[in-house]
């Protein structure tokens, strides 16, 4: 348990809890994004958000790859599955997410798709080596934490000649999704959210490192601090950002030093510019059509493209219109605040995607908060 | 009754013959089960055991068994069979008298491996001071179980005065558990050969109708009992919240977990408080008995590192909250879908 007991001292959370009651000032409010689905899950397993000052709220990101996938993109992940011939492999959570009338990978496989889940791009290529005769298609998801190992992944079965190996490729990138949340979807200056702070992953900036969030500081005046994901990482970076505001500074910080380098992982993100473009879009759940904000297969692998070697019609699926997710996502409503929250929409029998991960705000707000009814006021 | 005709423990299988019906089921049966299982109600030789029952409260219980792998640290399947139905029993307030086992063999399975899964359960059994007074024999083709499936029945009698109910939990109760959370699931998981896991932790199978005896003497209205099985202490506290009508708070800096298993379920990702027991039960006890209670159990071998973890609170919407070791708040839950298929 070493490097984890440290970061869950009780008596240092309670420090830290008095130091942000201090640090307040009691005649504003604050509102902090954490992007980041595993700190959504963090905050409310650890029952942080209690620990905070009553006029500091935090709001949820968009930052759940399973949450962010649009419906069409799972609708063609459920197509190529039934197909005969292939195996799909896919993480464990995308495969309950609802897709349009009540489909799902997990229902597919029911009704007799090969639909594998793994826990590691690498299977999908020995399962590509085991069957040369099936189709092994991976359903890449994920922001640049799981992008690399895709890459890897890819360069293996190039290795290896491998031709029965492809990707459906849904990668997306953390920097376009923060930009566009501090822009509006409209473009600058339409900001639904009023976010004085931006809690920036952890993971994902062990890859990319802490660079690509300078704009935000520099252009936006976002304050950002790059947190870890044990309580007392993020009660610090809490007050990081709480420090800044008051002192009306605006820098991106790092709290999360033992794993991140602010240049980032060179090896992983060449390994990820040598295999992966840039798309010039791609739509997102909640956030819409946002610019070179995912990556599609380079040309010098496009042998390995799942849309390129099979015919796949790009699905335009609505959500459930009663289904607020997309809001929830851009921070602009809390869970609670859905109609379908815990009442038609459950973890057992989700109907939006958020519901699904434990990294989803409504279903870490169904585990662990629900005593919690609609939210108080919301920010000014 | 003896059938004549040599059956190789050592180095035979089951095949189709063995649930058959005939001679080499009939030499199967007393190789293997009669022998290990010995009693004279078994002995009878009769499809059904016969036996005299004084009056008084009666329970009955069932359970199947599948787990994956058949023999794993601290256990396998022949004592899971038998302690997890005794705790059944006992959990009821019950001292478990007879069991019965139904076997579903796999064509192939090795005899060897067969009479020592019979063997563990024997000595389960001895060890509970039950009798495996009846059972039966089924072989499916190779591909169509996997090894072995074993059931259980069990019936037992309950003390006058003692009657532990699921309904029975009542605000300002208190809430105890036996020992430390989560030994079995993640001795399962460390003996599964796709999750190179290696956490030296043996499984906490094991009857707990001993401990249940001390706790109903020194608690005798001791509101309710519940092993903590699949689903874990959360499961529990859930079920027992629905059926009370009332909510539940755990205290989290109070919930025994070794720290092995702290580690392990932290890098798979789990909550020992869904992680899987079968040697360990929940006691939900009125406040002037808990103290006695929690006596009684550090008294005995199995519940040595027995806890108070929390209390009974007045909730309509019969949630279960933990506060957190830091001072905060948060619900535990039911488990979403399937943490861990065949765990016991």
């Amino acid at each position: 348990m070493k490097w984890t007991q440290e970061f869950r001292d009780g008596s240092l959370a309670q420090g830290l809890a008095e130091a942000l009651a201090a640090e307040a000032d009691p005649d504003r409010r604050y509102a902090f994004m954490e992007f980041c689905g595993g700190h959504t899950h963090a905050l409310y397993e650890h029952g942080l958000l209690d620990l905070l000052p009553g006029n500091l709220r935090m709001v949820h990101g968009p930052g759940c790859p399973v949450c962010v996938l649009p419906i069409g993109r799972l609708e063609q992940a459920i197509d190529l599955a039934k197909r005969p011939g292939v195996t799909l492999c896919a993480y464990g959570d995308v495969l309950r997410v609802p897709a349009s009338k009540g489909r799902s990978l997990q229902s597919a496989r029911a009704e007799g798709a090969e639909v594998r889940m793994i826990t590691s791009a690498l299977e999908a290529v020995a399962l590509a080596r085991q069957q040369p005769e099936r189709e092994v298609v991976l359903f890449a998801i994920g922001f640049e934490t799981t992008t690399p190992p895709t890459a890897l992944a890819v360069e293996q079965a190039a290795g290896e000649g491998l031709a029965n190996f492809s990707v459906l490729c849904n990668h997306v990138l953390t920097p376009a999704a923060m930009r566009r949340i501090l822009a509006g979807t409209e473009g600058a200056g339409t900001r639904e959210v009023a976010i004085d702070g931006l809690v920036g992953p952890g993971h994902v900036s062990t890859v990319i490192g802490t660079q690509p969030y300078e704009t935000f500081a520099r252009d936006f005046g976002c304050p950002v601090a790059v947190a870890g994901f044990e309580p007392l990482d993020l009660l610090q970076a809490i007050l990081m950002l709480l420090r800044q505001v008051n002192a009306g500074r605006a820098a991106v910080e790092l709290q999360y030093g033992r794993a991140v380098r602010p240049e980032g992982n060179r090896t992983a993100l060449d390994l990820m510019a040598r295999v992966f473009a840039l798309r010039d879009r791609f739509e997102w759940r909640g956030l819409g059509e946002v610019p070179q904000s995912a990556l599609t297969l380079a040309e010098a692998y496009a042998g390995f493209d799942a849309e390129r070697r099979f015919d796949l019609p790009e699905a335009q699926v609505q959500d459930n219109p009663a289904c607020i997710c997309g809001d929830v996502l851009r921070g602009a409503a809390d869970p609670p605040d859905c109609k379908l929250f815990a009442s038609a929409c459950t973890p057992d029998r989700p109907l939006g995607s958020c519901m699904v991960s434990p990294e989803g705000a409504c279903a870490a707000h169904y585990a662990y908060r629900r005593f919690d009814a609609r939210r108080e006021a919301a920010a000014p | 009754m003896s059938v004549g005709g040599r059956l190789d423990l050592k180095h035979g299988r089951v095949d189709m013959t063995h649930g058959g019906g005939g001679r080499a089921m009939a030499r199967l049966i007393d190789g293997v089960f009669r022998d290990a299982f010995a009693n004279p109600r078994l002995a009878a030789g009769n499809d059904a055991a016969a036996f005299d029952w004084p009056g008084g409260r009666t329970v009955m219980t069932t359970d199947s068994y599948v787990v994956s792998p058949l023999a794993f640290p601290g256990g396998d399947i022949g004592a899971l069979a038998v302690n997890g139905t005794v705790n059944d029993l006992a959990t009821a307030g019950a001292v478990p008298v007879y069991l019965s086992a139904g076997f579903v063999l796999e064509e192939g399975l090795p005899l060897a491996a067969l009479c020592g899964y019979v063997h563990s359960m024997a000595r389960a059994a001895e060890a509970a001071g039950v009798e495996i007074v009846t059972g039966d024999t089924k072989v499916v083709e190779r591909g169509k179980a996997d090894g072995l499936y074993i059931n259980t029945a069990g019936i037992g009698r309950v003390p006058d005065g003692v009657g532990p109910s699921c309904d029975r939990a009542r605000p300002g109760d208190k809430l105890l558990v036996s020992g430390p959370l989560g030994d079995h699931g993640v001795a399962i998981l460390s003996a599964r050969a796709d999750l190179a896991l290696d956490a030296g932790i043996v499984s906490d199978t094991a009857a707990l109708n001993g401990l249940v005896a001390e706790m109903v003497a020194a608690a005798p209205d001791v509101r309710v009992l519940r092993d903590l099985t699949r689903g874990g202490l959360a499961a529990a506290c859930n079920e027992l919240a629905q059926a009370s009508g009332v909510g539940m708070t755990l205290d989290q800096a109070a919930l025994p977990v070794r720290r092995e298993v702290a580690a392990a379920c932290e890098v798979l990702g789990l909550d020992p408080v869904h992680v899987a027991n079968e040697g360990r039960l929940l006691a939900i006890a009125a406040p002037g008995d808990a103290d006695a209670l929690l006596a009684a159990m550090r008294a005995h071998p199995l519940g040595r590192e027995a806890a108070l973890v929390g209390e009974v609170t007045d909730d309509d919407r019969r949630l279960v909250e933990m506060r957190t070791a830091f001072g905060g708040r948060r619900l535990v839950d039911w488990l979403n879908g399937e943490q861990l298929p065949r765990i016991c």
